[in-house]
């Protein structure tokens, strides 16, 4: 009976949930204090940005078997790596899954290099995405037309609309239908993934995409997928359609 | 088209069970029937506090009541504006109604984001320290519930978002 009764409400929800419209996009910083805003936007109070200082040393240092530094295969960062975050995540074909922009650093550390690969969360890991993404700042999200992600997209799009958890919310029910809106003292922002890796004063340090996620997901009272889950990629892919054409703000600061 | 909406789910509903008035049952829960808009009978004859009530709707871990509702509890900051006031609640529905609004209310409203907290199925990846619970057991709904009846002062009918 419950089976049949969540087929027509799913029907029914669909049917109803719009998607924003491009004049009402709104960035995550929009919705933030006048204060923290500001922080973000002067370099030289951007917490996020002692970490992009770290990301820019680890460019240049040695590592691994070949005692190669990522600068020795790409040279310069703000040439080789000027607006691959903002086509990312990108279909990699020796997994034949799309991959995302952490994953993509790690392929190349732990092949590449040679390297121990770096730890989901791990200083070392958020430095480097957070220095290659910075080199994209300010260039529209411009997901690639690539035919291979679609069914991966399609995915992430059904993931944003499947309800989870006790609370038996979608990521659309709050993101889509109610941004703008109060949840207690936050306010809800439409989710754009547009100025990842953060600093969040609230973590007291750097959190990647997928570290907002599983937020969310605890949030609600469901079992967060792990990280570097298939699903979080395939929502990511999602999220970033979703934001197509707004600039790139990495690195952000979030309360 | 809300109320279009509540009316197909509700046929839905009846039209599953067998019928208007069918027991639903789910494992380890006190069973309820629905008659129209509402459950008439107590859970498990329970009878509620509104004292311990009022507790449960301002306590952000356990209700969660005014991350998405405010409502005339002016001790209380950070109320929310997702969802109508809690202020008269009781003038506007009966204690039968209410009952069913917060034992599930996508029984008249599939899309709606109140969560059912009397409910154990139909959901996805259930975190594990919360399996096979209610949001909350069948005493504090009746608490809740025994307190939301009282609110009679507040706007009898409509929307107060
Ligand atoms: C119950 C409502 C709710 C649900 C459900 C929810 N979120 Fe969120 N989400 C929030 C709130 C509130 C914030 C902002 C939190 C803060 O700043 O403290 C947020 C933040 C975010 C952000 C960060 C946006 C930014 O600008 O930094 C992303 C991305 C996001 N959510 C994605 C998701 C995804 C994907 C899902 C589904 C798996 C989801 N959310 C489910 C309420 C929700
Ligand atoms: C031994 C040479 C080598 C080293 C060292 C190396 N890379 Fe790479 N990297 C490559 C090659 C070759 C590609 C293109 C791979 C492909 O397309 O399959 C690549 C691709 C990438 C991409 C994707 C670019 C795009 O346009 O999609 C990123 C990002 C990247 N590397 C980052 C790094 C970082 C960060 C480091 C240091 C931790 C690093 N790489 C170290 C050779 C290297
Ligand atoms: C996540 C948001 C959310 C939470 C949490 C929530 N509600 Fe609701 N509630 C709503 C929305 C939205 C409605 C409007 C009706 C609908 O969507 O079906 C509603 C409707 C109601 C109604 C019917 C209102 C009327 O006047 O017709 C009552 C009563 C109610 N809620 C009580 C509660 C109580 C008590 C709690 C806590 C135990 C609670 N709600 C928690 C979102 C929420």
């Amino acid at each position: 009976m419950r089976a049949a009764l969540f087929v027509l409400s799913l029907g029914a929800a669909s049917a109803a949930l719009a998607e924003i419209p491009a004049d009402q996009r709104k960035s995550g910083a929009d919705f933030m204090s006048a204060q923290t805003r500001a922080m973000q936007n002067d370099d030289a109070t951007n917490p996020a940005m002692l970490s992009v200082l770290d990301g820019e040393s680890r460019w240049s240092a040695k590592a691994g078997a070949g005692a190669k530094s990522c600068a020795d295969c790409h040279g310069p960062a703000e040439t080789s790596m000027k607006g691959v975050a903002a086509r990312y995540p990108a279909f990699d074909a020796e997994s034949g899954r799309p991959i995302d922009l952490a994953g993509r650093i790690n392929s190349c550390v732990e092949t590449r290099q040679q390297a121990q690969p770096l730890k989901p969360e791990s200083p070392g890991l958020l430095a480097l995405t957070a220095y290659v993404a910075l080199q994209s700042r300010g260039m529209p999200v411009a997901p690639p037309s690539d035919e291979r992600l679609a069914s991966f997209r399609a995915r992430g799009e059904e993931l944003w609309r499947q309800r989870f958890g006790q609370l038996n919310f979608s990521c659309a029910q709050c993101h889509d239908d109610n941004w703008g809106r109060k949840l207690g003292s936050a306010p809800i922002p439409q989710a754009h993934p547009n100025a990842y890796p953060i600093y969040r004063l609230d973590w007291q340090g750097m959190g990647s995409l997928q570290r907002r996620l599983r937020n969310c997901m605890s949030g609600v009272r469901a079992n967060a997928y792990p990280y570097g889950a298939p699903e979080f990629v395939d929502l990511e892919l999602y999220l970033m359609q979703r934001a197509a054409g707004m600039p790139m703000e990495t690195p952000g600061v979030r309360p | 088209m809300a109320r279009a909406v509540a009316a197909l789910a509700l046929a839905a509903f009846c039209a599953t069970t067998g019928g208007d008035g069918a027991v639903a049952q789910q494992a380890g829960l006190a069973p309820f029937v629905v008659t129209g808009d509402a459950i008439e009978a107590p859970l498990g004859g329970l009878k509620g506090d509104p004292a311990r009530g009022r507790a449960i709707i301002v306590d952000r871990q356990k209700g969660l009541c005014l991350l998405c509702h405010s409502g005339p509890f002016p001790d209380q900051r950070f109320q929310g504006d997702i969802a109508p006031s809690l202020a008269g609640a009781g003038a506007r529905l009966s204690v039968a109604q209410l009952r069913l609004r917060i034992v599930d209310g996508t029984l008249l409203n599939p899309e709606t984001v109140m969560p059912s907290y009397y409910r154990i199925e139909g959901l996805t990846r259930v975190a594990r320290a919360f399996e096979g619970k209610p949001i909350l057991d069948a005493q504090e709904v009746e608490d809740v519930v025994a307190f939301l009846g009282a609110l009679r002062d507040g706007p009898s009918t409509g929307e107060t978002r």
